[in-house]
């Protein structure tokens, strides 16, 4: 019984009892290609790292010499800008109005229902106007721009931009590049002043708050830095997001599946991106 | 021939480029003498579009040189780069047109974008290209979405010629189309070619399109030019791999060295 199972156990492990002398060296190679596999891993974590930096560089050179396309830029202003108002807005409103019912409850607890004013408006303008901004733009624009770029490297309309003596680095990245970084901070500015007004509607129908006071403590506490700091959080966002988005399509690998793939890695990075940029940019700014 | 005195308009020496491993380019040299035209045939994965699109500049090789009027590609600035993508034309395998835009600013987006023109001087002559590739002029205010296959390799076509270039690259100018399409492409292409005086440079499987198209016909296998001729002899061209591949036959050399097995 117990032969058998050591036999079973040593064919699954792919070795046979006749070369059982060889499983030091079978383990030892097996450790080696371990090993090969986390160096490989990270040499090509680094390769990845370093061929985006560059591409962010020759793509921010690109986005400050000259020819410009006005035309690109303003369609792309509509596009990022314009048309992510309504899903920023709802995304403000919603959390504005859930920020004063959860302080609410909570200050409640100890007596402190007059803070609610100052959490929703620091709260709001200081970090989840940005973030949440941030995130929804990244799978709003992010992912369109990667799966528009994409689908234009995959059916070789970028290198027909080249054979037309078109640089796609200035024709199709600049103008998306430029409009996030300057739309995004817009965006957040229109959504601190809902998400502020939504906590106020929650604070003064819901909760009883009396209007007057609850405008009166919003103003006293907020500084202009809060809302500085937002917005310059806000545009390094929108820089993240339209370059992961353009950097992802532009790279894209062949086909629907390449296509795919890219808006997947485009959503997804710009959103990490987005949170550890929000930690370091906090730290630099309030501490 | 008083033409072997007069240099090439491209020449490829020893050109090679591997993508990781894989070596897709071993020892590319190839002369394409100017106002002819040169159709690379071969099998597919065996090099035919990276040695267009090495010429292009769209891929960088690992060695090698390739020249285009007598100026060597890698080593050329920014701006002789720009001038030098001014005198081509390409036509795409997937036509490539840009599908946000009409029929007729595709048509003229290398006359609007690279050569800066206005756009109701381009306008007019988009719609004289769209006519010349035979499609009525309406279809220049249609979407590229909107055509079917043949229309869309038509326009795509009459956007390569657009800004009249000294050099036009057709890749698989004949796939995807039926036998008549196919045909009135290469009609198309022989006919703007030499209203042109353009050299050409195409890259085919299909025999019929390269017979109709080729002055000259070189043949690539395994990243390397195994044989070069003018298109009369590529019938008698006394090579085995040449012989296997125009008569499309599945046993051969070809076929022996890839380890296939029939």
């Amino acid at each position: 019984m117990l032969e058998t199972g050591y036999k079973f156990f040593m064919i699954k492990a792919g070795l046979n009892s006749n070369n059982i002398k060889d499983l030091p060296k079978k383990i030892i190679c097996s450790f080696l290609g371990f090993s090969q596999i986390i160096g490989h891993s990270i040499f090509s974590f680094l390769q990845s790292i370093g061929k985006l930096s560059l591409f962010i560089g020759k793509a921010t050179k690109n986005c400050f010499t000259p020819p410009f396309y006005p035309r690109l830029l303003v369609r792309q202003f509509i596009d990022i800008g314009y048309y992510s108002l309504p899903v920023v807005g709802m995304t403000a409103l919603f959390t504005g109005m859930v920020l004063a019912l959860q302080s609410y409850t909570g200050f409640t607890r100890f007596n402190a229902e007059g803070a609610v004013a100052g959490v929703v408006v620091l709260s709001i303008t200081r970090e989840l106007a940005p973030v949440l901004a941030g995130l929804m733009v990244a799978g709003r624009v992010g992912a369109s721009i990667a799966a528009e770029i994409g689908t234009m490297r995959v059916t070789e309309q970028i290198d027909a931009l080249v054979t037309l003596s078109v640089n796609p680095f200035k024709y199709l990245i600049a103008p998306r590049v430029i409009a996030g970084t300057l739309m995004l901070p817009l965006l957040v500015f229109v959504g601190d002043i809902i998400g502020v007004f939504g906590g106020y509607i929650v604070s003064i129908y819901d909760l009883g708050f009396a209007s007057g006071n609850y405008i009166e403590q919003t103003w006293d506490i907020l500084e202009r830095m809060d809302v500085i700091s937002g917005l310059i959080k806000a545009a390094v966002f929108g820089f993240l997001v339209s370059m992961m988005g353009c950097y992802h399509g532009f790279n894209s690998g062949r086909g629907a599946q390449g296509v795919g793939t890219a808006t997947t890695y485009a959503v997804v990075s710009a959103s990490i991106l987005i949170l550890i940029f929000n930690f370091i940019l906090t730290q630099v700014f309030f501490s | 021939m008083s033409k072997t005195s007069t240099p090439p308009k491209i020449k490829l020496d020893n050109v090679k480029k591997a993508f990781g491993d894989k070596v897709v380019l071993n020892g590319v040299t190839l002369d394409i003498p100017t106002g002819e035209s040169m159709v690379i045939i071969g099998g597919s994965g065996t090099g035919k579009s990276v040695t267009l699109k090495s010429i292009i500049g769209l891929i960088t090789p690992d060695s090698g040189t390739i020249e285009v009027d007598g100026q060597n590609v890698a080593k050329m600035t920014n701006d002789e780069h720009d001038s030098m993508m001014r005198k081509f034309g390409m036509l795409f395998q997937g036509g490539a047109l840009f599908d946000s835009m009409k029929v007729w600013e595709n048509v003229a987006f290398g006359l609007i974008q690279g050569k800066k023109m206005n756009r109701d001087e381009a306008h007019n002559i988009a719609i004289e290209k769209i006519r010349q590739v035979g499609l009525n002029p309406q279809v220049g205010d249609l979407f590229p979405a909107e055509l079917s296959g043949g229309m869309q390799k038509r326009v795509s076509l009459a956007r390569a010629i657009a800004t009249s270039p000294e050099i036009i690259f057709f890749d698989e100018p004949t796939t995807g189309l039926d036998p008549i399409m196919a045909d009135v492409i290469n009609d198309l292409i022989v006919e703007c070619v030499k209203d042109l005086g353009a050299t050409a440079l195409s890259i085919t499987h299909d025999m019929a399109s390269a017979k109709k198209i080729a002055d000259h016909v070189a043949m690539i296998y395994d990243g390397k030019i195994i044989w070069t001729g003018p298109v009369d002899s590529l019938y008698n061209s006394g090579n085995e791999y040449v012989e296997q591949f125009i008569h499309g036959r599945a046993e051969g050399p070809i076929t022996k060295h890839a380890g296939f097995t029939a």
